[in-house]
């Protein structure tokens, strides 16, 4: 189909295409026989999730000493994975929340699987801290649960918000994501003729039969959801930015955190929608839907939030000069030139120097090239997380609570379990569940390509 | 043991797009009928209000859900901290409320959120496993690309053969009973 007509860098939708064709492919994707390609890409992401079952078993076993983390470093790999995760999460919510309410038709086609990525990036976040409370079976003692000794948890702190905040995230994006499925899902109840199918779609569809009055009330629900997932997005990761700014450790305390982080982690999710989506509609043949302007669209988000957080970079520096404040000053010099200057510069190049190059309209229109360098942004936006909780507590004031952080192999092991998981459910969800909103895609078809009024067989 | 014969729930027209669709109910308005129904594979607009079905109640419910959130997420707060258990820091007020304001926020969007999506499910009567329109087989297509009028047969108006020739002259692909 797509070999058909060159790609057009300027079209949403490939033309040609009328609400059936739409459905049929969309829908075709779903409960097809898996391939050996699938197969193997679930097996390898199982075997990482495997390896995520083996250090926390561990961890619960050992305790948090068989990690890296130390005094002053006690917050390691595990916050700075959290940080990470949760920022990846932030672009499903901007592409499914901000772009409808600001009528972007472009991102009908990737909405669906960005807000999979949100949930699958929330549920691999929310992990972290928890695993990291040291003896996470009382995770509990962070909700205000009635208990017998009548106590509250501290309502100031930044770390309580961020428990309301995350969970409210979580809890948002999976009711946003599942209302956004309830046509589709009934579509797929009405597409296959499989008794199991009919039942376990049919009953997740809940009955939907698309009556005028339910879609009326669908669309009104569905532009409120957005209306308030659009400033939670904002305050999730203000709230994480609030973490680091509430404790008074120089290249923490500083009120450029909550707005700086709300840009770095729309620019790691863009990356990770990239990443996602060039093979995605590689291999199952969705260019006409996914487009060389989505990925160029995202390319340039990505130039946008990648300058908010040069800037930010530019910012803390200034600041450090500016505020005639040693400790920030010394922070700020060590950054750039101690211990861990190479992961500084590291970052440095892969957030500030890699998204000047999708100015360039071959790389943003060349899909490998952007996957490629997608990948670079993510690694470099894991690694500014890495420098501003190691290498921010590694010098705390006195010289005497100086201490260099080593991940050790459950560190690391961690991470890429951590990955394991996401990949899992991401290949689980692209074969149970359909990869784009093929109600909305319809709408797209009626706006792009309407269909005549020639009565249509049955 | 009598065996109840299915009743006759409506008749159910097929029209080929949306605009068709959204013309045959301004007709069939205008013709007078009342108890009617239209469903599309997505939103059509402006067809509920040309069926006169009631307007959408969600933001109302959204409204006052997001403000008992708020109201409730600032209450716990408060409380904790000025009347059951308050802790003096340095002498600073127990209401501190500028700290409060993020879970005051996240417990709106909780709640507001939680009650739009429930709020839309419940006035659309949803979960609905059957209705009768399912009986008809051609139906499975109103979530493909099918778009279908239903005149019910509990409308005053109805009359089986009356009422099949007028939508007959509306131009559908399609003219069924629905039994149910």
């Amino acid at each position: 189909m797509s070999a058909v007509h060159p790609p057009s860098s300027e079209s949403v939708l490939a033309p040609g295409h009328t609400y059936a064709s739409v459905t049929d492919k969309i829908l075709g994707l779903v409960l097809r026989r898996p391939t050996p390609l699938w197969l193997t890409c679930l097996a390898l992401s199982a075997a990482l999730l495997a390896l995520l079952g083996i250090a926390i078993t561990w961890l619960l076993y050992r305790g948090v000493g068989i990690w890296g983390i130390n005094i002053p470093v006690a917050w390691g790999f595990a916050i700075t994975n959290f940080v990470w995760w949760i920022g990846i999460g932030h672009a499903g919510t901007f592409i499914s929340a901000f772009l409808l309410l600001l009528k972007q038709e472009w991102r009908t086609s990737i909405n669906r699987f960005a807000e999979a990525m949100t949930i699958f990036a929330v549920m691999c976040a929310g992990m972290f801290p928890l695993l990291h409370l040291g003896r996470p079976w009382f995770f509990y003692w962070l909700l205000p649960y009635p208990n017998v000794m009548w106590l509250w948890p501290q309502f100031r702190s930044p770390l309580v918000w961020d428990v309301f905040a995350v969970s409210t995230y979580f809890t948002i994006s999976v009711v946003f994501w599942y209302v956004g499925l309830i046509p589709d899902l009934a579509a797929l109840r009405d597409g296959t003729t499989r008794w199991g199918r009919r039942v376990v779609y049919g009953t997740l569809a809940l009955g939907w039969r698309g009556s005028a009055a339910h879609w009326q009330r669908y669309h009104k629900a569905y532009m409120l959801l957005a209306g308030l997932a659009a400033p939670l997005v904002i305050s999730v990761h203000s709230v994480v930015g609030m973490d680091f700014s509430g404790g008074i450790v120089p290249g923490w305390h500083s009120t450029i955190f909550p707005p700086y982080f709300v840009g770095g982690a729309i620019f790691s999710g863009f990356a990770m929608v990239v990443t996602l989506a060039v093979p995605l509609r590689y291999f199952f043949g969705l260019q006409d839907f996914i487009t060389i302007k989505h990925l160029s669209n995202c390319a340039k988000l990505m130039i946008v939030t990648g300058s908010i957080v040069a800037y930010g970079y530019m910012m803390e520096a200034f600041m450090a000069w500016y505020s005639d404040d040693r400790y920030e000053a010394y922070m700020m010099a060590d950054r750039a030139l101690g211990h861990y200057g190479w992961a500084f510069w590291c970052l440095i190049a892969c957030n500030v120097c890699t998204p000047q190059l999708y100015w360039i309209r071959r790389v943003r229109e060349t899909p490998w090239i952007t996957f490629l360098l997608s990948l670079v942004i993510q690694f470099g936006m894991w690694m500014e997380r890495f420098v501003i909780v190691v290498q921010s507590l590694h010098r705390d004031y006195p010289p005497s609570k100086w201490e260099m952080y080593y991940p050790t192999v459950w560190d690391v092991a961690t991470l890429l379990g951590s990955i394991g998981l996401f990949c899992t459910l991401f290949y689980l969800f692209v074969r149970y569940f359909p990869v784009i909103a093929v109600s909305e895609l319809r709408e797209l078809v009626k706006e792009k390509a309407p269909e005549g009024s020639a009565p249509v067989g049955v | 043991m009598v065996i109840k014969e299915p009743a006759l729930y409506g008749l159910l027209a097929r029209f080929a797009n949306g605009d068709a669709l959204l013309l045959a109910a301004q007709k069939v308005r205008a013709a007078g009928y009342r108890r009617t129904d239209a469903y599309s594979p997505f939103r059509v607009e402006g067809l509920a209000e040309v069926l006169g079905q009631p307007r959408h109640a969600v933001a109302p419910i959204v409204l006052t859900w997001g403000i008992l959130g708020a109201l409730g997420g600032f209450f716990m707060c408060w409380f904790a901290n000025v009347i059951n258990y308050p802790l003096n820091i340095g002498g600073r007020p127990f209401n501190s409320w500028p700290a409060f304001i993020a879970i005051t926020f996240e417990a709106t969007v909780l709640c507001a959120g939680l009650s739009a999506c429930l709020g839309m499910l419940i006035l659309n009567r949803l979960p609905q496993p059957y209705h009768p329109v399912f009986n008809v087989p051609a139906f499975r297509a109103a979530s493909r690309n099918g778009f279908f009028l239903c005149i019910q047969a509990d409308d005053p108006q109805f009359d089986l053969k009356a009422t099949r020739a007028f939508l007959q002259d509306l131009g559908p692909s399609m003219v069924v009973e629905v039994l149910g």
